[in-house]
């Protein structure tokens, strides 16, 4: 079951925590990986790391003439792709009063328009090949909302929404496109928390301890896999039941 | 027929699975020949494969028929 030998991946955001393991997992199954990121030296590490069967093609998301040449580029180095994670976030996170512009539109471009833009240039070969799965890492704020992450929350909601819209579009090409939206991730984010502050999130998730990396990528990988071929347009909630919607 | 109308309609009864007979110069993609607008998508795509051109967006809006997309095609093999 979910076997991803001979399938190619791009990962987004794969720099940081949740992407390296969502690539690890991708990996592990036998897929070859493009990592992109910013910090070309975690994307170098991981590329060691896993070995044979990885690439590195680093990538400013904010920049939209490079969002453009990732997709191209990710099939020079690996091949034809077959699965596109669209994982990369920022947070820029502020009272919606007195949130700047530049905040909101930074948080929009990379979250939400580069994903539009790396989806728009990854379908084209997808539906020639008649498959191909989209998967767009969100948020379990994307759903219920957060103070202070207007713009966060609005970047998550519109990736449902477009993952949807898009999914309606080409289902009949053997096409899938899902999100996966995690809750609270442990990560070193999470880490500088004091007690009190995780006391309070603990309280809210019934499972009683923040998810992992590996979580989010088991999810991945299944909707990646041929046996999720009939899942299309959901949204996977991996949140330890904080929220079930 | 030219080589180009005939690969052009080689395409169209492949892709829609369409009879020969209906894929004539005036027939409508959509009206005529059952696509969807995807399928339009793809034809063009098809044809940029085959004739190694672009077909910018504003030129593929214009492309609704078979002759359409042989008179664009002739034009833009004849320039290249």
């Amino acid at each position: 079951m979910f076997d991803l030998n001979n399938r190619v991946a791009l990962v987004t955001g794969a720099s940081g925590g949740l992407g390296a393991s969502i690539a690890r997992a991708l990996h592990k199954q036998g897929a070859k990986v493009v990592l992109s990121g910013t910090r070309r030296e975690a994307l170098d590490a991981l590329a060691a790391e896993l070995g044979e069967r990885a690439f590195v093609a680093p990538c400013n998301l904010s920049d939209a003439a490079a969002v453009e040449k990732l997709v191209p580029e990710a099939e020079a180095l690996a091949g034809p792709l077959d699965i596109l994670v669209n994982n990369a976030g920022v947070t820029r996170d502020g009272l919606f009063m007195r949130m700047k512009d530049e905040d909101w539109s930074t948080v929009l471009t990379v979250n939400l328009e580069s994903a539009f833009r790396l989806a728009r240039a990854a379908v084209k070969g997808m539906m020639k090949r008649r498959h191909g799965r989209i998967i767009n890492i969100t948020s379990v704020v994307g759903v219920t909302g957060n103070p202070g992450q207007a713009n966060y929350c609005a970047s998550k909601a519109g990736l449902i929404g477009m993952s949807k819209a898009l999914a309606a579009e080409i289902a009949a090409r053997g096409i899938t496109v899902n999100c996966v939206a995690p809750g609270f991730i442990a990560s070193p984010m999470t880490d500088v928390l004091n007690d009190k502050q995780k006391e309070s999130i603990l309280g809210a998730i019934p499972r009683g301890e923040m998810g992992k990396g590996d979580d989010i990528a088991a999810a991945t990988v299944y909707l990646a896999s041929d046996e999720a071929g009939y899942v299309t347009g959901q949204t996977l909630h991996v949140n330890g039941g904080m929220a079930m919607i | 027929m030219s080589d180009v109308a005939e690969r052009v309609k080689k395409i169209v009864i492949e892709h829609l699975g369409v009879d020969a007979d209906k894929v004539v110069d005036s027939a409508n993609f959509i009206d005529d020949l059952g696509a969807d607008s995807l399928d339009t998508v793809e034809l063009v795509m098809a044809f940029e494969e085959e004739f190694g051109v672009e077909i910018p967006d504003e030129s593929a809006e214009g492309i609704v028929t078979v002759g359409d997309a042989v008179k664009f095609l002739e034009k833009a093999t004849a320039k290249a």
